[in-house]
């Protein structure tokens, strides 16, 4: 647990990474108020990491559950393991044999994550990554909107599970569509802004020591022009990542145009922006950033 | 620390005695009300939070009580840039004298009607004195005019029967093209066993029950995005496409509204308030470029890459009304609607002249259009929306996207 915003900025920063200061705000409030994180942003620009770098921090399990369309109870919560049960029935003889009732029992039940988190013979608070909820469908986010509320999961069959630490909670969207305003007032609400040149270039040089200085300068100032082109998709950091990986595997020390015009399906992903950035206007934004960045 | 507000300036007007004082919340109640008038949703239960969060925060550090508040209050990224200017306005540096009475912004029916009109141009909404709610007593016997409506086109009807239609689409109802889902639901017929209620049963019966109940993949009506010209050639039609619109997001779930002309306004939020004439006056506020000029390639870019990712998830019917005459790019608007069409279940569009029986696209932007266009169908008459409605139902065939 955090002292102050300050100590949460440097925590981060020491396990390479760069929150902003209203990241480091609503992350340190989360834990302090035990609110659920909200982390809205576009994609690539570090929201899953926030979860990751959490745990190691406060040294506990990562919980994760990825959500996409028609996630339900059985994947997310629990499932009961009907082969298991079936097998069971057998062995006693048929459905009409003794003890039916005990195949609903604890012995039978498949753990899904968000029950996981909140099991009673942790002895401390996990953190419970939900990743990408805007996958889900609706149904699933009145369900998270319960459970927000107390952490308590009932089974019919078994009764109700609550967690003896409420896991410390971080739910991220790329925002393919509005989650609902109820569920975000439950929680603390931080939209992740691209991080800014200098940020990125101390993201870049931590991650990718082995790209040379001026090399990373580069990419930095490059990927940062781009991100103001008419675009359909931006690149992320770990579009700019990736490219200084890639870069470096390629002995590059210095960009030029040829290097851009090759290696731009790192930086974008679809192809009508491709189109529209290889050749003449990869060299002018190249020549832009060169100038802005001296 | 560029970007944040009074990072360098003097600290916050903070009352020194503890965060519990009186004078303190009731300040911060009274933001919470400032907020709410500017439309940020913000609960009393939020508010209770800032005062207890402020406990741990250096409170004569101004950027950081302005983050807590931030990080508790604003729950969308569009009331970002809000929230500063209110927080900056509401909470004055200790030197700016007292702080001055409320300025609320006017409620939408209290906002002076001058102000509502400044799209005078607009011809149909300078009519509207006009287009006033007649006296409902005639309706009796309007059969026959209803049937006649039925063929006339919209471009040559009266006031009197443009009234009369738009009574006529408050009635129509519609029903939307649906998707399967992943979700699953109970159906006897259904194609996968319902194990979970299989072992249930088998534990509550103390046997196998002897029919086997079953699962299928559930049903959801797929999202509509609505995008209308309305620049000068669309002019006339506007109001009435307008209308239409507002028939449709009263009557079926999932429904987003654009209109443009040089540039993209999204209106959904202002067509959900349920009297249609207030419904469209809102719009209208919405909107800059009533009856001008019509950049369709870039008006559905703005579309394409602010828009889209959020609402074409899903397998949305994409439906675009214009008549195709384009000012701007043909090349840009070609590559536009591919983009579109690629990521969208269908790609309808309405033009209210596709319904001459000498119809050509002459023009060139409607040209550039058509070929990434799924179903191209006229909007010129009453019976011509009936069969949009047809279509859009049908679309329910050809499921997945």
């Amino acid at each position: 647990m955090f002292d102050s915003i300050d100590e949460t900025r440097t925590s981060l920063a020491e396990r390479d990474y760069f929150a902003d200061p209203g990241l480091a705000t609503s992350l340190f409030l989360a834990l302090r108020m035990e609110k659920a994180l909200f982390l809205e942003g576009e994609p690539g620009v570090g929201k899953t990491e926030v979860a990751l770098v959490l745990s190691r921090i406060l040294d506990t399990a990562l919980i994760r559950l990825q959500c996409y369309e028609g996630l339900d109870v059985t994947h997310a919560v629990y499932e009961w393991n009907y082969p298991r049960q079936l097998i069971e029935i057998q062995a006693r003889g048929g459905p009409g044999g003794a003890g039916v009732q005990d195949i609903f029992s604890e012995e039978f039940l498949l753990r899904r994550p968000l029950l996981q988190a909140i099991d009673r013979s942790r002895d401390r608070a996990p953190v419970l990554l939900i990743d990408e909820l805007d996958r889900a469908d609706e149904e699933f986010e009145s369900f998270l909107l319960e459970l927000l509320a107390d952490f308590q999961i009932t089974i019919p069959e078994l009764g109700t599970f609550r967690a003896a630490h409420p896991p410390v909670t971080i739910i991220t969207s790329n925002r393919t569509r509005e989650i609902h305003d109820a569920l975000k007032r439950r929680c603390i609400y931080h939209w992740i802004e691209y991080p800014s040149p200098e940020q990125e270039l101390e993201i870049v040089r931590r991650k990718v020591p082995e790209a040379e200085d001026g090399l990373a300068r580069q990419v930095v100032a490059f990927v940062q022009r781009l991100r103001r082109e008419e675009l359909y998709k931006l690149p992320g950091v770990a579009e700019s990542l990736d490219w200084a990986r890639a870069l470096t595997h390629l002995s590059t020390r210095r960009l030029d145009g040829e290097v851009v015009d090759r290696t731009l399906g790192l930086l974008l992903k679809y192809q009508d922006d491709v189109d529209l950035i290889r050749g003449q206007r990869a060299a002018a934004v190249l020549a832009e950033a060169e100038v802005e960045s001296a | 620390m560029n970007g944040w507000p009074g990072a360098d300036g003097p600290p916050l007007d903070l009352p020194s005695e503890p965060v519990s004082g009186a004078r303190f919340l009731e300040n911060l109640v009274d933001f919470g009300a400032s907020l709410r008038q500017l439309g940020i949703p913000v609960t009393p239960a939020q508010i209770a939070d800032v005062a207890r969060a402020l406990g741990w925060v250096r409170l004569e550090r101004r950027e950081d009580v302005f983050r807590t508040a931030r990080a508790l209050l604003v729950t969308r990224r569009e009331d970002l840039a809000l929230f500063e200017t209110a927080f900056n306005r509401f909470w004055r540096p200790p030197d700016g004298a007292t702080r001055t009475g409320r300025r609320r912004p006017p409620a939408p029916r209290d906002r002076p009607a001058r102000e509502r009109f400044t799209i005078a141009t607009f011809a149909a909404f300078k009519a509207r004195a006009d287009m006033e709610e007649r006296d409902v007593g005639d309706r009796s016997g309007t059969y026959t005019d209803e049937e006649r409506l039925q063929r006339k086109r919209f471009a040559e009807m009266t006031p009197e029967e443009l009234d009369a239609v738009r009574r006529l689409l408050g009635r129509l109802r519609w029903a939307a093209a649906v998707r399967v889902t992943r979700r699953r639901r109970s159906d006897p017929s259904g194609r996968t066993i319902d194990f979970r209620r299989v072992l249930r049963q088998a534990g509550r019966l103390g046997a196998m029950p002897a029919r086997l109940p079953r699962l299928r993949r559930a049903e959801k009506p797929r999202p509509l995005i609505l995008l209308a010209d309305i620049s000068g050639s669309m002019e006339r039609y506007s109001r009435l496409v307008l209308q239409f619109f507002h028939a449709l997001v009263r009557t079926m779930p999932r429904v987003e509204t654009f209109v443009f002309g040089t540039r993209l306004s999204r209106i959904t939020s202002q067509l959900r308030l349920r009297n249609v004439d207030r419904a469209l006056d809102e719009a209208a506020a919405e909107v800059v470029d009533w009856a001008g000029g019509t950049r369709i390639g870039a008006s559905l870019g703005e579309f394409n890459r602010r828009w889209s990712r959020r609402m074409l998830r899903r397998g949305a019917v994409v439906v675009v009304v214009s008549d195709g005459c384009d000012r701007g790019s043909v090349e840009e608007l070609a590559r536009e609607m591919r983009y579109l069409q690629h990521r969208c279940h269908r790609l309808v569009w309405l033009n209210p002249h596709a319904g001459h029986a000498d119809y050509a696209p002459r023009v060139a932007g409607m040209g550039a259009a058509l070929p990434w266009v799924d179903d191209f169908l006229p909007i010129e008459d009453l019976r011509s929306l009936g069969e949009f409605s047809a279509a859009l139902t049908r679309l329910m065939v050809n499921p997945g996207a």
